[in-house]
């Protein structure tokens, strides 16, 4: 009784607590205590969010394929590296500390560059996501071959198997946690790193979208656009979750004890 | 005929001797245990055997041809049970024969004939943390026996198990054993374990290992559970006790 309570607690107070930032933000500036033009509120950020649903979307199909492209091959970059890495004791030390060095430098510092050489197209934006995305892949794929247990390993040796089979069979069924723990965040950051990439130029997306209403201070769009954004996030979080759990069936139930 | 031999073997590590000069041999069909103190380098010696590691000298033979440092001749189970947490116990066990080259659906149905007189029907398609210790084990021998049914290595095949289970998976064991008449070399340090499983009993004693004694258990097989309180059963373990303290 007391541990379902609990639970209730547990889910409904995240909801509370949006709730009451929400109202709080609806009384400042439905009642004019901050002035409307600099703060819309909540109810206004959605009457713009349906005016503008049409374009909204047209712009978000833009930054998705984009987000989608550049994470794409993120993963694959993130997937190669991080073979060669565990392949090559020599490699893994050649390349972290450049991986890390990678990390250091701000997405806002290169975009501009990445433009300038590639142009206002699909491209820069594509290789920004790829720069932003294939990193968490990386480490995430590294943990996990390197978790692999080195008695299963050794098991495997024992029974003939090659390299190539104690990879398959073992290093990356043990990976797939950790590499969905790094998917998480590389997808959040594909469409932050499509929206960058937007903003400084571009014919579509909801970067440019932003950029446009930022310019014409449509302060109740610009709420509007970066809200959408983030329920984007969440909801492509969440699909990562759920496709998680489809291909790990053995996790299921374990948490509730197996027998 | 000797199934399997290992003559001399000889392994250091960093300049110091872990075993010297061990030879044991392993008949068709024969139960046979290594006994000794932890660290006396049992599970050196068959990692030599298995064919992970090379021996400085010395010779391991099975049938007759060498395989020394030749891995996947002859099967090892480890000391715990290593079932794949992410593979159902089906995919488990027939993992040594998609090793071996199988398809899956091949191995799978190959594997599947022997659920039932291991006592594991029922279990194809759930997973190792669904079952409890002893339905692993089992599990984790099928599949040492699938890997290779001429001869297997059995590390402490079932120290990890509660006495109770364990006197279970004995008689258990013995009943498969029967039937598969599998040779196979176990390592324990329980000594009621040593001889109440095996047809042989090598004395182990360490730094550096050596092959101290060995002891025939000429009790006939099947045994019953009548043999562990017998008189034969204490001569047994009055002989073995009286040889770990002379060393």
């Amino acid at each position: 009784m007391i541990k379902k309570l609990q639970s209730i607690i547990n889910k409904v107070s995240p909801i509370l607590a949006i709730t009451i930032i929400l109202a709080v933000w609806q009384l400042l500036s439905g009642t004019g205590i901050v002035p409307k033009f600099m703060l819309p509120s909540p109810a206004d950020v959605v009457k713009a969010f349906f005016k503008d649903f049409n374009l909204l979307m047209h712009h978000a199909k833009t930054t998705l394929v984009e987000a989608f492209l550049g994470l794409s091959l993120g993963i694959l970059l993130g997937f190669i590296v991080a073979v060669i890495m565990d392949r090559f004791e020599i490699a893994y030390k050649a390349i972290y500390p450049v991986l890390i060095i990678t990390q250091t430098i701000p997405t806002v510092a290169i975009a501009p560059l990445l433009v300038l050489w590639l142009g206002y197209g699909i491209l820069p934006k594509i290789s920004l996501i790829i720069i932003t995305s294939f990193f968490p892949i990386t480490i995430g794929l590294l943990d996990g071959f390197k978790s692999a247990d080195p008695d299963a390993l050794n098991l495997l040796k024992a029974m003939g198997a090659t390299r190539m089979q104690r990879f398959v069979h073992i290093k990356l069924p043990s990976s797939i946690s950790n590499f969905f723990s790094g998917l998480r965040i590389s997808v959040s950051y594909s469409i932050i790193g499509a929206v960058v990439a937007e903003w400084l130029g571009g014919f579509s997306g909801l970067g440019v979208y932003m950029t446009r209403v930022r310019k014409s201070y449509s302060f109740d769009k610009m709420f509007a656009v970066i809200f959408f954004i983030s329920i984007i996030s969440l909801l492509l979080m969440m699909g990562v979750g759920l496709l998680q759990k489809a291909v790990m069936p053995w996790e299921r139930g374990k948490a509730g004890g197996g027998e | 005929m000797d199934k399997l031999t290992a003559n001399h073997i000889s392994v250091s590590y960093d300049g110091v001797k872990i075993i010297e000069d061990i030879s044991i041999e392993l008949h068709n069909g024969e139960i046979v245990c290594l006994l000794g103190v932890s660290g006396a380098g049992k599970t050196t010696l068959f990692n030599v055997i298995s064919g992970l590691l090379k021996p400085d000298t010395g010779k391991v033979e099975l049938d007759g041809a060498d395989i020394t440092g030749k891995a996947g001749k002859v099967s090892y189970m480890l000391q715990k049970d290593l079932l794949l947490p992410f593979k159902t116990i089906i995919d488990n066990v027939s993992l040594p024969l998609i090793i071996g080259g199988l398809k899956k659906a091949e191995a799978r149905t190959v594997a599947s004939k022997y659920f039932e007189e291991f006592g594991l029907a029922g279990t194809e398609k759930k997973y190792p943390h669904q079952l409890s210790g002893g339905m692993r084990q089992r599990a984790a021998l099928l599949r040492t026996y699938l890997f290779s049914d001429k001869v297997a290595l059995l590390d402490e095949p079932f120290s990890a198990l509660d006495t109770i289970t364990k006197s279970n998976m004995h008689e258990w064991y013995l009943s498969v054993m029967e039937q598969i008449k599998l040779s196979t070399l176990f390592i324990t340090h329980d000594i009621d374990e040593a001889i109440l499983l095996s047809d042989r009993i090598y004395m182990m004693t360490g730094k550096p290992g050596k092959i101290k004694e060995e002891i025939r258990i000429t009790e006939p097989k099947p045994r019953s559970k009548e043999f562990v309180v017998s008189e034969e059963f204490m001569n047994y373990k009055k002989q073995i006790l009286k040889i770990l303290e002379g060393s």
